[in-house]
Parts: C-alpha cells; sequence; structure tokens
C-alpha cells in the first residue's frame, strides 16, 4: 500500500517536472512542422488553345472552365490564377444560352459562373505571351492580375488543353510550342526558383509527349492520352449542337467534384482516372522527377489553396495613427470664382481655331540633299567672289 | 447596417468632441443609384442603371498628403487617378448596336466594343507615355485587352469630346481617344466592374444584375465615368464624380418570346429586397410619357417625376427604394407593367455609315446624317478615325446635302503614318433641315506584312464607329439649373444654353476584307521547299557533277548492218 503510494507519487513528480519539456517539445515540433512545410501558396496557370471563331471548338473552352471552377472551389483565390482562353464561347453570337458555358449535356452545371476573372483571352492567348507568364519575363507595364507573381515556396498548376500533335501543340492555329521549349520554360523557372512542385496536366492528342523532355526537378506531369492516340471528346449536346467536353477532363472533373478542402485524397487516385475502358486513349503520368513518393501528395497541394494558420492571442501596435486628411483653410474669407463646365461644341471658337502649332523638325536628308545642290550649281557657276555683287 | 454605424459614430463624435476624441471626420462622399426603365415603341425595354459616387477631395493636389482613406470610391480607381494625373476618364464596353430609328437616343450613347477617351492634367509632360500605362492597368481592372490599344488606334481629337467636367483650358493635347471595336464583352468584365461598387452585387440595385439573362439581350453597355463636378449650387469647389452607368435592352418581345408585358422578375430573374444602406437615393423611374392612360403598372405609385431629357419633357412613376413601404409585405418589389399602344419619337439626328465598292483593292466610305428637323438646321461635327491600312485619298472626299456640294466650315486632318497612327478627320458640318448629307471618301486597301496578319485574317479588320456631335435644337427649355435633387439620367451631359442639348451619335462599325495571303501550311512548305531544292540544290548539283562529252550521232542502218558483219569476220569497222 505504503509502496503503491510512494511509486505513484513518484511518477506524479516525474510527471510534473517532465510535462514543461514535453509540451515545449511538442511546440517545436509544431514550428518546425510549419517552417519546413513544402509549399505556402499555391497558384495556377489554365490555357484552353482552340482556335478563334471555331465555335466546335467549345470543349476546350468547357474543359479549362471546369479546372477553373474546382481549383476555386478548393481555395485558390483569382488574384492567383492566371486564366487563358483563346475564344470567347460565353458570349459568343451562337450561343444559344449566352453568358454560359456548361460541361454536362442538358445544361446540368454552368462552369462559367457568375464570377469569373479571364486574364488573355482571345489574341492574347499567344506560345510568347505564356512563356513570359511562366518565366515571369513580362513588359513592366503588365498588371498583377495577369502575373504570375510565384516564388519558390510555390505549388502551381498548369493545365493545357487543345489540339497537339507529336512533341508539339497549337496555339490558335497558327503558332506551336514544342515539348523542349516547354521543358526549357520549366528549367527557366526553377532556376528563378518560381516554383516548390509544379503539376502539368495536358489533354490533347498525344499528350504524352510533352513531358517526354522534362529535366527539371519536382515536375510531376499527366496526360490524357499516349503518343500515338487521339484524346476524344465525350457527349454532344443537342441543344447547343457542339461536343461539350473532352473525356479525360470529364471524368477528371467527375474525380474533382468528390474532393473537398480537407480531403486526403492523394496523386495515385488521380492517376487513376479515366482509364482506357472509360477513356479509349490510354492517360499517362511521369513522377520521376518528383521527389516525394505520389501517394503522399495530397490532391489538395496543388488544386487547392490549403493555408497553413498560426493563431495568436499577442496585440500588435499599429506605427502611427492615421491623420485626418488637412481642411481647407480659409475658404470662406477669400473670394472665389466660380468654376465654369466647357462648352461641348463652342461652333465659333472652332471655325476660329487656329491650325496647331506643329513641333519643329529638322529638314529631312531629302532637302538638305536639294538644298546643297542647288547651292553647289550656284557657287559653281558664279563663284565665290562675285557674292559681294549679290549681297 | 452600415448607415447605422455610420449614424453612431457621428453621434459618438459630437458626444466626443468636447472630450477631444479622436473620431472620424464626417464623411464627404455619397452614394446614389437609379434605375431608369423605358418602354420603346418597337416592344422592348430599356433598363438604365446608374450608380454616382461624389466624394470632396482632390487627387492632383500636391500640398495635400497622398489620399488613402478610400469609403465609398474605389481604391483601384483612385490610385490610377492620382497615379497618372487624370482629369478625366471615360470607359465603356458595349455588346450590340444601339438602333436610334428604332428605339430613339440612349441617355449615355456608346459605340460598339470598347471605347476608351482620357484628358490628362496640364502638368503631365509625357502624355503618351502615361496613356500607354494606363491602357495596361486598366487591361487589369477590367479583364479586357485594353493594351492592344497603342499608336496604331489612338487619335488626339482637336474639336471633339470636349471634358465633360469642370475646367476651362481644353489643350487638346492632353486628349487621347481610342476604341477597340472588336472587343468582347462578357461575364468577365461585369465581375469586376460590379465589385467597384460600394455594396457590391450584394444590396441595391446591382442584385439584378445576373449576367445570364443581361447578356441575352439586343444591346448592352456597361460604362465608367470619371470626372470633377460642381459641388454645390455656388459652384466654388471641385467634387469627383464616378459614375457607373449598365444600359440593356431586353428584346424578349421582338424575339417571339412574350407579351407586351414585362416585369423585374421576367427581365432580371431577380426582385428587389432592399436599397444598398450606403446610397443616399435609391430609386426606380418607369417612363410613362407615352400614353400614361394604356399603362397598367403594378405596385401602383403616385410619386411622380418631370424631367426634360433630351428635349423632350417626360414623365416617370418613382418608387423610392429607401422607404420600407415599397416593399411591400413580402418584402420583395417587382414592378410589373403591361402597355397596348406604341408611341414613337423621331429622333432628330441620325447616323449610318457602309462601305461601297468591289473586290479586295479599292473601297469607298460612306457615312449618311440624317437631319429630321422640320426647319431648324444646325452644325454637326463629325469624327472619323480610320486605321492606317485603308489608305484614304482625302482629293475624293465629298460632302452632299441635298444633291448639292456643303462644304465644312472646319476640317481636320491628320494623315495616317504606316504601322504608326490612324487617319483623322474631323469636320464641322452644317445640316440642312430635314434633308440627308453623305460624306464619302475612297480608300485602297493595303498589303500588311505576314506576321500583322491576326490568327482568323479571314474575318476581316475592323473599322471603328464614327462620331457624330451636334447641339440639336430643343423642342422644350431644357434647365441650366444644376441641383442635387436632379435625377442622374438627366445630369449627365452640362447644359450651357436652354435651346439646345448636347448629343452624341455613334455610327455602325466597318468590316473590310484586306487582301489576305493563303496561309495553309503544307501549300507554302511544299512549294518553297520544292522551290529551293530544284533551283538550288539541282543546279549546284549539275555544275559539280556534268560533264561533257562529244556524241556522234548514230550511223544509218545499211552501215550499222555492214559494221556488224565486218566484226563477225574480224575486219576493221567503218567510220
Amino acid at each position: 500500500m505504503g509502496y503503491y503510494s510512494l511509486l505513484t507519487t513518484c511518477a506524479f513528480i516525474h510527471l510534473l517536472v517532465f510535462m514543461p519539456y514535453a509540451y515545449s517539445n511538442y511546440l517545436e515540433n509544431k514550428a518546425g512542422q510549419f517552417f519546413s512545410s513544402g509549399h505556402t501558396n499555391n497558384w495556377a496557370v489554365l490555357v484552353s488553345l482552340n482556335k478563334l471563331g471555331f465555335w466546335f471548338n467549345y470543349r476546350h473552352v468547357a474543359n479549362t472552365l471546369s479546372v477553373y471552377r474546382s481549383v476555386k472551389r478548393l481555395g485558390i483565390p483569382d488574384s492567383h490564377i492566371v486564366l487563358m482562353l483563346a475564344d470567347d464561347m460565353a458570349c459568343n453570337y451562337r450561343n444559344p444560352k449566352p453568358a454560359t458555358v456548361f460541361s454536362h449535356k442538358n445544361m446540368e452545371l454552368n462552369v462559367y459562373g457568375d464570377d469569373v476573372e479571364v486574364d488573355y483571352r482571345g489574341y492574347e492567348v499567344t506560345v510568347e505571351n505564356f512563356l513570359r507568364v511562366l518565366t515571369g519575363r513580362l513588359p513592366p507595364s503588365t498588371p498583377r492580375s495577369k502575373r504570375l507573381l510565384s516564388d519558390d515556396r510555390s505549388n502551381i498548376l498548369i493545365y493545357l488543353t487543345g489540339h497537339g500533335g507529336n512533341g508539339f501543340l497549337k496555339f490558335q492555329d497558327s503558332e506551336e510550342i514544342s515539348n523542349m521549349e516547354l521543358a526549357d520554360a520549366f528549367e527557366q523557372m526553377w532556376q528563378k526558383r518560381r516554383y516548390n512542385e509544379l503539376l502539368f496536366i495536358i489533354d490533347t492528342c498525344q499528350g504524352a509527349s510533352m513531358y517526354e523532355r522534362f529535366y527539371s526537378p519536382n515536375l510531376m506531369a499527366l496526360a490524357s492520352s499516349q503518343v500515338g492516340e487521339d484524346s476524344l471528346s465525350h457527349q454532344p449536346d443537342l441543344a447547343i449542337g457542339v461536343h461539350l467536353m473532352d473525356k479525360y477532363t470529364f471524368y477528371l472533373l467527375e474525380f474533382l467534384e468528390e474532393v473537398h478542402p480537407a480531403s486526403q485524397a492523394n496523386m495515385n487516385d488521380l492517376f487513376k482516372v479515366c482509364p482506357q475502358s472509360q477513356c479509349v486513349s490510354t492517360p499517362g503520368h511521369r513522377t520521376d522527377l518528383f521527389q516525394r513518393n505520389p501517394g503522399s501528395v495530397l490532391i489538395t497541394d496543388f488544386f487547392g489553396s490549403v493555408r497553413k494558420v498560426e493563431i495568436t492571442k499577442d496585440t500588435i501596435n499599429l506605427t502611427s495613427s492615421v491623420k485626418p486628411p488637412i481642411q481647407r483653410s480659409g475658404s470662406s474669407d477669400m473670394t472665389i470664382e466660380s468654376l465654369t463646365y466647357v462648352d461641348q461644341l463652342p461652333v465659333a471658337e472652332i471655325i476660329h481655331q487656329k491650325p496647331k502649332q506643329k513641333d519643329w523638325h529638322p529638314p529631312d536628308g531629302f532637302i538638305l540633299g536639294l538644298w546643297t545642290l542647288i547651292l553647289l550649281v550656284f557657287f559653281q557657276t558664279y563663284g565665290i567672289k562675285h557674292l559681294k555683287h549679290i549681297f | 447596417k452600415f448607415s447605422q454605424i455610420s449614424r453612431s459614430y457621428d453621434i459618438v463624435c459630437l458626444l466626443g468632441r468636447s472630450y477631444r476624441c479622436k473620431c472620424r471626420p464626417p464623411a464627404r462622399d455619397q452614394f446614389q443609384e437609379e434605375l431608369v426603365i423605358r418602354p420603346l415603341h418597337s416592344g422592348d425595354i430599356y433598363a438604365s442603371f446608374q450608380f454616382r459616387t461624389l466624394w470632396d477631395t482632390d487627387f492632383l493636389q500636391e500640398r495635400q498628403k497622398k489620399v488613402s482613406h478610400y469609403r465609398l470610391f474605389p481604391k483601384s480607381l483612385g490610385q490610377v487617378l492620382s497615379k497618372f494625373s487624370v482629369r478625366e476618364l471615360h470607359i465603356s464596353f458595349t455588346q450590340g448596336f444601339w438602333r436610334t430609328m428604332q428605339w430613339g437616343q440612349p441617355f449615355i450613347p456608346s459605340p460598339p466594343g470598347a471605347e476608351l477617351w482620357v484628358w490628362f492634367h496640364h502638368t503631365v509632360s509625357d502624355v503618351d507615355g502615361n496613356w500607354k500605362e494606363l491602357t495596361n492597368v486598366l487591361s487589369g481592372i477590367f479583364c479586357a485587352s485594353l493594351n492592344f490599344i497603342d499608336m496604331t488606334n489612338t487619335v488626339q481629337p482637336s474639336a471633339s469630346f470636349k471634358p465633360l467636367g469642370l475646367g476651362n483650358a481644353t489643350d487638346h493635347r492632353f486628349l487621347r481617344y481610342a476604341t477597340l471595336p472588336r472587343e468582347i464583352v462578357c461575364t468577365e468584365n461585369l465581375t469586376p466592374w460590379k465589385k467597384l461598387l460600394p455594396c457590391g452585387s450584394k444590396a441595391g440595385l446591382a442584385v439584378l444584375m445576373k449576367s445570364e439573362k443581361l447578356f441575352h439581350s439586343s444591346f448592352h453597355s456597361q460604362a465608367v465615368h470619371i470626372r470633377p463636378i460642381c459641388q454645390d449650387e455656388q459652384c466654388t469647389s471641385k467634387a469627383w464624380e464616378l459614375r457607373q452607368t449598365l444600359n440593356v435592352v431586353f428584346d424578349h418581345y421582338t424575339s417571339g418570346q412574350g407579351k407586351k408585358e414585362w416585369s423585374l422578375f421576367k427581365m432580371f430573374s431577380r426582385t428587389l429586397t432592399e436599397a444598398c444602406p450606403l446610397a443616399s437615393s435609391s430609386k426606380v423611374y418607369v417612363d410613362i410619357t407615352d400614353n400614361p392612360e394604356l399603362f397598367e403598372l403594378s405596385p401602383a405609385t403616385h410619386l411622380l417625376s418631370r424631367a426634360v431629357v433630351l428635349g423632350d419633357r417626360r414623365t416617370y412613376s418613382v418608387y423610392d427604394l429607401t422607404r420600407a413601404e415599397t416593399f411591400g409585405q413580402l418584402r420583395s418589389f417587382n414592378l410589373l407593367l403591361r402597355w397596348k399602344g406604341d408611341n414613337m419619337l423621331r429622333p432628330l439626328l441620325h447616323a449610318e455609315r457602309y462601305v461601297a465598292g468591289f473586290g479586295l483593292q479599292t473601297g469607298e466610305i460612306h457615312t449618311v446624317i440624317y437631319n429630321n428637323h422640320p426647319y431648324r438646321a444646325f452644325p454637326v461635327l463629325l469624327m472619323d478615325s480610320v486605321p492606317w491600312y485603308l489608305q484614304l485619298y482625302v482629293h475624293t472626299l465629298t460632302v452632299t446635302s441635298k444633291s448639292r456640294d456643303n462644304k465644312p466650315s472646319y476640317i481636320h486632318y491628320q494623315p495616317a503614318k504606316d504601322r504608326h497612327r490612324p487617319h483623322l478627320l474631323e469636320m464641322l458640318i452644317q445640316l440642312p433641315p430635314h434633308s440627308m448629307t453623305e460624306v464619302t471618301v475612297q480608300f485602297e486597301r493595303a498589303l500588311l506584312k505576314w506576321t500583322e496578319y491576326t490568327p482568323d485574317p479571314n474575318h476581316g479588320f475592323y473599322v471603328g464607329s464614327s462620331v457624330v456631335s451636334a447641339l440639336v435644337p430643343s423642342m422644350v427649355a431644357m434647365s441650366t439649373n444644376f441641383t442635387q435633387d436632379q435625377p442622374l439620367f438627366s445630369s449627365f451631359v452640362p447644359v450651357k444654353e436652354e435651346s439646345s442639348y448636347f448629343v452624341r451619335v455613334y455610327t455602325e462599325p466597318l468590316l473590310v476584307n484586306l487582301p489576305t495571303p493563303d496561309f495553309s501550311m503544307p501549300y507554302n512548305v511544299i512549294c518553297l521547299t520544292c522551290t529551293v531544292v530544284a533551283v538550288g540544290y539541282g543546279s549546284f548539283y549539275n555544275l559539280l557533277t556534268r560533264t561533257f562529252q562529244v556524241d556522234e550521232p548514230s550511223p544509218p542502218l545499211a552501215k550499222r548492218l555492214a559494221n556488224f558483219i565486218r566484226r563477225i569476220r574480224g575486219v576493221p569497222l567503218l567510220a
């Protein structure tokens, strides 16, 4: 009895002594986990490569918009998404339901929505703009919404859909990008520390050829078809009259609709999306450049924006107080003349408008040459000593 | 909720002033919203939303510290104004063409596509640089391809587009005007536009803006207008005004989808439930001037307002959304209107434009301006901006009215510079009463370099709308007083004299085909490769490997036979 009580008090004293150590260890582990986590922000670059003016390329825009919708739903904000749509399908005059893009037949799901921000549209979707967005080499006046402002702790999702071939992709049916150029662009991104991990998904014909040449680390790639195979479209809608989606992205969308921000689904589940029995083409993937095991990579690492939040109860003092704007002083003392609106069509003033003073330009080469010729001929005929008779 | 908080702040301020507490200064900005619904004689409905934010501050004053506290005015636009020293900014995005003859005059006109014109402050030294950066920043704010505006489609009008705000100096060197007729308007432009409103699309009139209904219309135009205006009647100080306007024309009746009855729910698929709490006034006006007895308006209202707008005295039924009784017991406001008669107010000024000619080398641009006033003549200012690849021949410019030559009293022509500058033609023409004036000019189509073609060159190239600005004589005296209570739709353009009102009419944009080469890839590659191989390599190979040998002609048959026999015999052959 006494032995038991001694043991329990001993254990109790041990616990009391070691508990603070255990607690601080726990805190340190937590802090270590927070700072050593792989990524801190998520970006997405979603590109649709259809040709301008081709209504039956509706499905490429629907593909891109369905990935956009999933990515927004899982938490990535518009400011972190660069959306490039090569043609306007929603407000196209051929669309029987304007301002909508449907992914399922019978108009079940409108992936365009009411809150969409397209960053590059129409003629702006070119190979040059795409590579500039990836590498960050944009002209200085480019607005923020058109830039990929990622850093070395960003996980980036890149999704391309359109028409392609063995080793190249078509942009707007007038330009191509080869798989080597794409691999070099990713290497530039790696050298400039513009990504932590990158997931590349492509839904075109012979899509696997596009990721064959990658050589930068931390890249994972998925394609809808192997080399020599075509990616097929899914179902047509009789009211709209075109095929609405491609098979691979359709099943990808169905898979992503099941994912929610706290989901633990990993990349191995993503590789199983759309087997050959459903897709007719064989989807492929490449993970040899990726350092982590795909089974441990969550879907939300790329498709969502799960943020780690640290809660603090300390108060923070702001540095300077907001001063009220300077009141207009002395306005009642001085007599200010009243301001007036400008006459919209002052006919008399316009008629008597003096011609605009053109800026003075030095005479053109032709005029100078002509004058030189005239002077030369003049001096040759008359000679210099005769000039004094004239002047 | 917001108004309650601000009221409590004001009370606390009044109380706290004696205790020297640090409270907010009284707010110097206000927000008003209104919706005007006008049934058109063709059976369509014209709905015009206007949201106005007035702010008594000065972005461009140097003495004052930079503005950093934004309440109702959107911060993105305020920063743009101060960074680029903008005095006035007008930007509009339009889908569809306004049919003046069927619909009358719009409250705020706009051309198809995107249009941007800006007056810069007179302290700006590099106007072109500021313009370039401003277009890029605006393309990010509105999700539009405004970055395609550059020197090849920007003009500097010399007499049109005078500032609509306060000011005295009008040096046209600080004005820039550009239009993108190809620009598409869709939900991605409406989304950032709605986000600029103080209440967003969550309360007030903006809840009606659902894109699925707004874009299913024959005309849709959204615009942002920023200018300095008089703060009060004495006009001793300036205030900044931001107007966001959205004009829609619904064609349910003409497209055979409904009868001549409509309701807010039918048009917008929403009803109003509350006014924007930040708005000082929130009203819905319905135009009942034409045949008020034949209208059936529900819920009925006794509030009427008479306003002189566009030279005509109109009567409006007013619904005030800031009063709770407007919403009734269901707490939702749905307006219903049925009407039978149609009455048309013929517009006094109307313009058309088209391309004449055939083939891909030459053509002729015809601009036709109609003056429908029975006895008054008035001058109009026609501004044409033609891209450089349509080379105008100004010596072929003719202006005829009533089949007689009509000499303009002012012509300003700036010729184009290939790949640098478009043509600019401005003319002040006096239109005789009840007449049609035709302006024609011939042009030649240029052959572009192969890299300058768009990915879809067979669609054609757009030429922006012409702008006709005029002071049209008014049947009814316009009021020149400026009051705060005036409805927004009648107070956009400042009125200087009572007998005329200012109007701007836009013509159709033109779509011209330029001579387009054949871009099909296999054809070009095969032709080029085979030519190079055949001509280059073939001749080189021949030069290097060909040798010449003397070749004797073959002997006749008899000689050959004789040689054959001689060979058998072993005897030397004949020559």
